[in-house]
């Protein structure tokens, strides 16, 4: 007797049980898909598993070549970086900034060369890999909030200069605010199942029937820029839409209007106004640049002249069908119809917008500001734009001595501003009145609190 | 007829709906502290509270106003007895001209009912919509520490100490 009485014993219990439940039908059934499903999972963890790219010493400032330095920060400024790894009141590069997301908000990460709390022991390889793959230093998967959807078209060499560019940078300690999300998608091997369905590591390939110019504003465009990261919309998972590709998104609140065939603007879009738009936040053909596109003008207004050209050149071949293009339509002044339409918009207007706005108006006089009708918002499918600005105004995108609005959110209540908007879509918009617009302020209101 | 609540009391007005709060105050209510600058909403001068939210009266007009509190700067105090944010002012001599300064003591009022311990950055944003022409800024600030302090807080990372 091997085991000795009591320990055979155990051993027939055990497998006298063991016995019992495979017998039994759906129970048998059950361990088996669980055990199925284990496996499965272990499976997945293995396949989306990145190690850890080891740890350096900070590199000295004197690694870099100022030459390197100085086209990384043209470069740095054409992807808008510091939007989102910039809080209100933080440091430049220093992270904080909360990316609304409909699954939560997710915070842009220090990417100061600080040792501890920023990217100061990456390495030019994790830098890189991090770009290209959503893969940070330490092995986990990074959210696609942070577009290395389209940074992985970008090239070494650009790479490297953003890399110089990030490492010479002032360290600052700063630690990311925990990000916000529900507790399934903080488990970040997930991510890379998002990624099996909606990222491929790529680099930009130039398309050899259009000039050297339109391929630098691809390159720039659907890479570093990464425009149609705001301007195209997305499914149910947060993965933009290519089949749709810049028919209008979301950021924060505001809608970011189609840059193609659909563009709702009135005035055409030509690489010239474009040009000058991006470049000082102002088109006297269309509006000032708001919301999230301030930031945007201001970096480029800082960028590299004829990479901004690019830009405009590429965009405006991107809208060369838009009904604008083909027809510039008379500015519509429907004041009467707005007026019985919409009386009390009508004498909110009066005393709060007029000073400025109404035709021949002192401010219409001042530096070339153009006459609402031209904005996109009030011809747009959605009215969060209109909203938004009259709630929270408008800062000087690109200089401080730029046009400024002032924000209405503490001087109209929710209705009085729905009525505004109303007054405004019929006066001089064009499209359906737009519905559920208390609603849509109060939801505004909420989302944009200082 | 519009029903208008100001520093407490309720005036009944006959304007046209569309008349900025501004004009109502200095010619109707005979109130002057709040001054026309622009009449644009890009000075500040004209700043009063509306449910303790600092707001330009030359933009807000009596129609967006009704059952809703308004606080001009005659209603924070008076000469004999002056408000927190009056004897803060008075105290560090900030005013040159005195052009600006109701808005600027509008926009310190709404912030230390907001908080009486802002950080130094949030005091200066709260502040920056209201412009000064006679470069008065930096005896703003210490009025506007000084009143949050007397308030029973103060700034968190005052750029200067209250003396
Ligand atoms: S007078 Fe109202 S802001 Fe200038
Ligand atoms: S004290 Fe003169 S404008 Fe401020």
């Amino acid at each position: 007797m091997l085991f000795g009485r009591d320990a055979e014993q155990r051993y027939n219990r055990k497998s006298f049980l063991r016995m019992k439940v495979l017998r039994s039908g759906w129970l048998r059934w059950l361990v088996i898909v669980l055990a199925l499903l284990l496996f499965a999972f272990l499976l997945f963890l293995v396949w989306a598993h990145r190690p850890p790219i080891a740890e350096i010493t900070p590199p000295p400032r004197t690694a870099f070549a100022a030459a390197e330095i100085r086209r990384g920060e043209n470069l740095a400024r054409i992807g808008n970086c510091v939007s989102c790894h910039q809080s209100a009141h933080g440091r430049p590069f220093a992270g904080g900034y909360g990316v609304q997301s409909p699954f939560g908000t997710i915070y842009g990460t220090n990417i100061t060369p600080d040792a501890q709390t920023g990217i100061g022991r990456w390495s030019l390889e994790a830098f890189t890999r991090s770009m290209r793959e959503g893969v940070s230093r330490d092995g986990r998967h990074l959210y696609p909030a942070f577009p290395y959807t389209h940074y992985t078209l970008v090239s070494d060499a650009d790479l490297r200069a953003l890399y110089a560019y990030f490492m010479t940078r002032d360290p600052v300690r700063a630690e990311a605010p925990v990000n916000e999300l529900p507790l399934p998608l903080k488990f970040r091997p997930f991510i890379a199942g998002w990624k099996l369905l909606f990222f491929e590591p790529d680099r930009f390939r130039r398309d050899p029937d259009q000039s050297a110019e339109w391929n630098r504003g691809a390159y720039l465009g659907e890479g570093l820029a990464h425009c149609s990261a705001c301007h195209s919309p997305r499914n149910w998972l947060g993965a933009e839409q290519r089949s749709e590709a810049y028919n209008g998104g979301w950021s924060a609140g505001w809608y970011a209007p189609p840059l193609n065939e659909t563009s709702p603007a009135v005035r055409a879009w030509t690489a010239r106004r474009l040009q000058s738009y991006l470049r000082t936040g102002l088109s006297v053909h269309h509006a000032a640049a708001a919301g999230p596109m301030g930031p945007v003008t201001h970096n480029l207004a800082r960028a590299d002249e004829a990479d901004v050209r690019a830009l405009s050149s590429y965009y405006a071949w991107w809208m060369r069908d838009a009904p604008a293009s083909n027809r510039e339509p008379p500015l519509a002044d429907r004041s009467e119809t707005a007026r019985r339409a919409h009386p009390a918009g009508a004498a909110l207007f009066a005393g709060a917008c007029a000073t400025c706005h109404e035709p021949g108006a002192t401010m219409m006089a001042l530096g070339g500001r153009p006459a609402l009708p031209l904005g996109s918002p009030l011809h747009e499918r959605h009215p969060h734009d209109t909203i938004q600005i009259i709630l929270n105004g408008l800062q000087p995108p690109v200089d401080e001595a730029g046009p400024f609005m002032p924000a209405y959110r503490d001087i109209l209540t929710d209705r009085q501003v729905a009525q505004l908007v109303a007054y405004l879509r019929t006066r001089y918009g064009s499209g359906p009145e737009w519905p559920d617009l208390v609603e849509e302020v109060t939801e505004a209101r909420e989302n944009s609190a200082p | 007829m519009i029903e208008l609540e100001v520093n407490g009391t309720s005036h009944r007005i006959n304007v046209d709906p569309a008349t900025p709060l501004l004009y109502v105050l200095r010619d109707d209510l005979d109130l002057h502290a709040a001054k026309f600058g622009c009449g644009l909403g890009q000075c500040g001068s004209c700043t009063v509270l509306v449910d303790d939210k600092p707001v330009f009266a030359c933009i807000t007009p009596i129609a967006a106003l009704a059952g809703r509190m308004i606080t001009t700067v005659e209603g924070l105090g008076t000469r004999e007895a002056p408000g927190i944010v009056q004897q803060a002012f008075a105290e560090e001599q900030a005013a040159q001209c005195g052009y600006c300064i109701p808005g600027m003591m509008a926009r310190a009022e709404a912030l230390l009912r907001r908080t009486t311990s802002p950080s130094e950055a949030e005091m200066r944003a709260a502040m920056r919509p209201v412009l000064c022409r006679c470069g008065t800024h930096m005896r703003i600030l210490r009025a506007v520490r000084r009143a949050a302090a007397m308030r029973g807080g103060g700034v968190t990372d005052a750029a200067e100490p209250v003396r």
